[in-house]
């Protein structure tokens, strides 16, 4: 026997086998997952790896989008390529429909994002989903640091941090009650460092609004907010064309872009690399400047 | 201020690039573990910008001329309010040869739930000392943890070792007592390491402060730990996790080198956990005993001549074998016999107590089987005294943090290791039936730990331990 080919796993390598086990414990084990799909990076790579684990046969369970009415177009086209490319039937739960009924009413401040809950809950509900695949990770935000990889729901949605069962080794404990579901993320180890060089190694397509392009944007509240109908420009901002793009994809009355020229998968792994160096000087400015960046961080996603 | 250097990205392709490396904390209130894990972050460049404006602005309004680290591990609300942690956090760090996954087990509340927890997926475990203090209870009880979840490296970080003015003697004199007490724990490898979170010596940036101390910085032991061969050199163990069958082969378009496959293929997936496959090994399949042999091993990368531990896979055997979901594939080379009666030492991570009789369930690889406690064989007692091993006392009954021995009767046969040689197939969690809530931690086989045999205990299991105690 030859040893020479013998070498550790590489750290992708290794949480794309942890993010593959991960999926399949729980198709295996449960009635009806779902996975969330917003056409966002992590999404994308969680769906990516979705396929890896079934390969050569397709997906096991269906993708959910809450769309808030607020999407970028960019990211709708790319969602329904993204779910034909993979192959995996999606469903749509529309707030405005919400809205148009008089289920939910508009917010003041005109952001959708917290109007998602009920519609989600409710396909949850109606799908009689058990398991809800979430590309949430760890790294993003300090009491995410401490959710499981499986992680129990009550009937309302509830995460519980102060009472989460332990998880050991790499068994996962997807036993519920009726009535509750567990939501499973099987990017929490990764950053979003890893999500990149992930979407590079293995060449993934995302929405072009990730990449560096030309936008109207005015600088509002300490962040690059787009020009358009959902976000129009107001008496007092000073409306500029910019080099931008996004690192994450929500809704789009909250979500704001960042200066950048980063065209490339590289460029954007150069800059995320670098980014945490230039942030870290801590002047007013950049103050400003990462508290929109924990923002969207926050705003990504359902979770 | 040490140097910084950008974070950089692991590889551009899935093959090459750096490693990966799984650590857990362990130490005492006050030792300086926030500190500690916050200067590992903050010295490796982790830390996003928005955090540290947080903990900048926080020192400020305590009134600290500078950033309190400590803060940079803040986590749920509750935790920021009275000051303490209640839950393992997992937080991230990497450098240019390694990412690491560190599991951050606080010491106070629940320490054996948490420090067993985080230990369980571990190659490391870093456990502190406050340099006036050295070697105390605590330290004893993690250790003795620490050697009993078998982690293959302990680091001890002797820290504030600046509050005894870099003393050389202070840290020899507890070095000394550490290597004596991991010696009689059976650890399998400790290292000692002169460290001041506080000030940064010996964390990331080598110190000129302890010019006694040759030895690597924290860091740089943790970026050159070799751990490549401990799972991958172990016989083959592969719970399958589900049988692919597809109807018809899916069209792949995102596949890289993805083989066409016919429509009777037969597929089983799962994720090695231990020991390498190439095609053309003959492999037993638990808890039947049949044999076949590996005809392919497949990915939708391509297909691979070998694989290896920790590698998410699909294997095809070249007989018709019946393998389902729960089964394990193993080398032929001894592996574990089906079992109808367990005994394991359980670490117990619930509120609601455990005796004789309780029906429970035992979820071990990917197959669950129903179980009923036979007896409780006795309770670890960790208040050991420098010098001696935790022993035995007689028990009734397991409550929250104890560290127990049980015999169960299981419902159905399986073929468990025993943990002290397979760390990921020796293990399983028990689970209320009831609500689903995860109750125990399971060790098979003889406890992987060295004991003194005062309570009863089984004297197969003592001659095991006493065979086995030599090379540790």
């Amino acid at each position: 026997m030859t040893t020479d080919q013998l070498r550790p796993l590489t750290e992708l390598q290794a949480l794309e086998s942890e993010s593959i086990h991960i999926i399949r414990e729980v198709a295996a084990t449960f009635t009806s997952p779902i996975m969330l799909f917003s056409g966002g990076k992590d999404s994308v790579v969680m769906l990516h790896l979705a396929a890896k684990a079934f390969w050569p046969a397709p997906i096991p369970f269906g993708v959910l989008h809450v769309d808030t009415g607020h999407n970028f177009p960019e990211v709708l086209q790319f969602r329904d390529e993204a779910v034909d490319f993979y192959g995996a039937p999606l469903k749509v739960a529309a707030v405005q429909d919400y809205i148009d009924d008089g289920r939910l009413r508009e917010r003041p401040d005109g952001t959708r994002n917290p109007l998602q809950t009920l519609p989600l809950l409710d396909a949850i509900t109606d799908g009689r989903h058990d398991a809800v695949f979430g590309g949430g990770r760890r790294d993003e935000e300090r009491a995410r640091a401490k959710e499981r990889v499986f992680s129990m729901r009550d009937e309302f949605g509830q995460w519980e941090p102060r009472n989460q069962r332990p998880e050991l080794w790499s068994l996962y404990n997807g036993r519920h009650l009726p009535g509750e579901h567990v939501r499973v993320f099987p990017l929490s180890n990764w950053t979003e460092l890893d999500v990149w060089d992930y979407i590079a190694a293995e060449k993934i397509n995302v929405p072009t609004i990730y990449y560096a392009h030309e936008r109207k944007v005015t600088f509002r509240d300490g962040m690059w907010i787009a020009i358009n109908e959902v976000t129009p420009a107001r008496t007092a901002d000073v409306v500029e064309l910019r080099s931008v793009r996004y690192r994450t994809v929500g809704d789009m009355s909250c979500t704001a872009a960042v200066l950048s020229v980063a065209s490339t998968v590289q460029d954007v792994i150069n800059e995320v690399g670098l980014s945490q160096l230039t942030e870290r000087g801590a002047t007013r400015a950049d103050d400003r400047l990462s508290e929109a960046a924990m923002e969207d961080r926050k705003r990504e996603g359902y979770f | 201020m040490p140097q910084r250097s950008a974070v950089l990205s692991a590889t551009t392709n899935l093959t090459g690039g750096r490693t990966l490396l799984r650590l857990a904390t362990a130490g005492s209130v006050d030792d300086g573990k926030s500190t500690l894990v916050g200067r590992l972050l903050f010295d490796t460049n982790s830390v996003l910008a928005d955090t540290l404006d947080h903990v900048e602005q926080v020192s400020r309004r305590r009134g600290l001329d500078r950033a309190d680290l400590a803060l940079l591990t803040d986590g749920l609300r509750a935790e920021r309010e009275q000051g303490i942690t209640i839950d393992v956090a997992y937080r991230y760090f990497a450098t240019p040869a390694r990412k690491f996954i560190l599991a951050d087990c606080p010491g106070h509340v629940q320490y054996t739930r948490n420090t067993v927890t985080g230990s369980s997926t571990a190659d490391v475990i870093v456990l502190l000392v406050d340099a006036r203090k050295g070697v105390v209870e605590q330290t004893r009880r993690h250790l003795a943890v620490a050697s009993l979840l078998r982690v293959p490296h302990v680091v001890l970080v002797v820290n504030k070792i600046d509050l005894v003015n870099y003393s050389e003697d202070v840290f020899t004199a507890i070095a000394t007592d550490f290597a004596l007490l991991a010696r009689s724990l059976g650890v399998l490898e400790t290292y000692c390491i002169p460290v001041s979170a506080t000030e940064g010596d010996n964390v990331v940036t080598r110190s000129h402060r302890t010019p006694w101390y040759d030895g690597p910085t924290v860091l740089s032991y943790l970026e050159n730990i070799d751990d490549t061969w401990l799972a991958v050199g172990q016989e083959f163990r592969f719970p399958v996790q589900h049988v692919v069958r597809p109807q018809s082969a899916a069209p792949a378009p995102w596949a890289a080198r993805a083989p066409q496959v016919n429509g009777d293929y037969r597929g089983y997936a799962g994720k090695i956990e231990s020991g390498r496959v190439r095609p053309g090994d003959e492999l037993a399949v638990l808890p039947r005993g049949t044999h076949a042999v590996v005809e392919a091993i497949d990915t939708p990368d391509g297909p691979l001549d070998l694989a290896v531990a920790g590698q998410s896979v699909v294997i095809r055997l070249n007989a018709e074998v019946d393998v389902s979901r729960g089964d394990i594939l193993a080398a032929t080379d001894a592996p574990p016999a089906p079992i109808r009666e367990l005994t394991a030492t359980v670490c117990w991570l619930a509120e609601r107590e455990l005796t004789a009789g309780a029906r429970v369930l035992v979820q071990h690889g990917t197959s669950i089987t129903r179980a009923a406690v036979r007896s409780i064989e006795g309770v670890l007692d960790l208040s050991f005294e420098a010098g001696t091993v935790p022993c035995w006392r007689s028990a009734t009954a397991l409550t929250l943090n104890d560290i127990g021995r049980i015999r169960l009767a299981l419902a159905s046969p399986l073929p468990i290791d025993s943990y002290r040689e397979h760390r990921a197939t020796g293990a399983f969690i028990i689970i209320d039936d009831a609500d689903g809530w995860t109750l125990g931690a399971g060790l098979a086989g003889s406890t992987p730990l060295t004991t003194a045999s005062t309570a009863k205990t089984d004297p197969q299991d003592e001659a095991q331990q006493q065979q086995r105690k030599g090379p540790s």
